[in-house]
């Protein structure tokens, strides 16, 4: 697959998925377990995702602590409410902040 | 109500004020698709015709692990099949048809609903609806433009943090749901064990893929205990 094609597909796919649910009738919510995977899978992929961005360095298991520390702080500044922008700057300056004093 | 009364109601400040801030975050995905590899073109052809946070950075990072891009669109396209569920509910809540209904549908995504749903009857859902997708997307889309160009430009992704920006805007976007109850919890749990178990071994992608079997184990324990299912079995 080129990187083309996957770009389209990608785009492409989303819009329909978001005109599937606008147009499509209620009735696919009445199995209960098809909204109730629906609901939860989003929870499943973007909790791998943050685990592998934290916790791989490429392919392996491994640790860049800028990066770590980051996360946690994102963290930090999400448990005190802080707005989405906050918890965006918070995080890259501290991988920033570490590196530049050598740390990683 | 005047004009400039209208302007300021919570539904449009509510919308600027998310729109605006989510669009911006179309930074450090211009710069991340840039980073694996994109064209300028090719990051901005993806915010144009996605337009989900989540999806677009779920593929440019297989992009850029190198890994199996037909796995990376699946975990892309599952990621945006919460887009499915909102528009399910949103119709309702928007009732537009036609014209109207098309264009709207675009905007479907994570922010919109939000402020769509947090409003207080139908005409203030299509208030915050519109201006948030109007926020938003013209934020995302300029952004995205901006953060590509000045890859090229800024000597090192890494010295100003905006890799770690990316986890954080998936950590965001989690955070509400991992408050909800345990059960959320122990899905994203069992998703990260699945995908760092199998990251090693696996093509880059597929291991994201793979977490949602933590979702699916939830969705069949959780049907087993149903009331209706336990008054079959008797």
């Amino acid at each position: 697959m080129s990187l083309w094609i996957a770009i389209v597909v990608t785009g492409v796919g989303c819009l329909l998925l978001k005109v599937i649910g606008m147009t499509a009738p209620r009735r696919l919510l009445d199995d209960p377990r098809v909204a109730d995977f629906a609901t939860i899978v989003p929870v499943a992929l973007l909790a791998a995702l943050i685990g592998l961005e934290t916790f791989t360095v490429g392919q392996s298991i491994g640790v860049d602590i800028p990066r770590v520390a980051a996360i946690g702080a994102a963290a930090v500044a999400l448990t005190l409410r802080a707005p989405f922008l906050v918890v965006l700057l918070v995080a890259a300056a501290t991988a920033a902040g570490l590196r530049a004093i050598g740390v990683g | 109500m005047s004009v400039s009364q209208r302007a300021w109601a919570p539904p449009v400040r509510d919308g600027l004020g998310v729109g605006i801030a989510a669009g911006l975050a179309g930074l450090a995905f211009g710069t991340s698709a840039v980073t694996a590899g994109l064209s300028v073109a090719q990051a901005s052809v993806l915010s144009v015709l996605a337009f989900t946070g989540a999806s677009q950075f779920a593929l440019v990072g297989v992009i850029a692990g190198g890994g199996n891009l037909a796995a990376g669109v699946a975990g892309a396209l599952l990621l945006g099949a919460r887009n499915t569920l909102y528009g399910l509910r949103l119709s309702d809540v928007l009732g537009w048809r036609g014209v109207r209904r098309i264009v709207a549908t675009h905007g479907v995504i994570d922010e919109t609903t939000a402020v769509a749903l947090a409003q207080r009857d139908s005409r203030d859902a299509r208030l915050g609806f519109v201006t948030t997708f109007a926020a938003t997307f013209v934020c995302w889309n300029v952004t995205t433009v901006v953060g590509a160009v000045a890859t090229g430009h800024v000597g090192d992704i890494t010295a100003l943090g905006l890799d770690a920006v990316v986890p954080a805007v998936f950590l965001a976007l989690l955070w509400s749901r991992l408050r909800h109850g345990n059960r959320e919890r122990w899905v994203a749990l069992g998703g990260v064990g699945i995908a760092l178990g199998t990251t090693t071994f696996l093509p880059a992608g597929v291991p994201v893929l793979l977490a949602a079997v933590a979702a699916l184990i939830a969705t069949l324990v959780a049907s087993t205990r149903r009331p209706e299912t336990l008054v079959r079995a008797r």
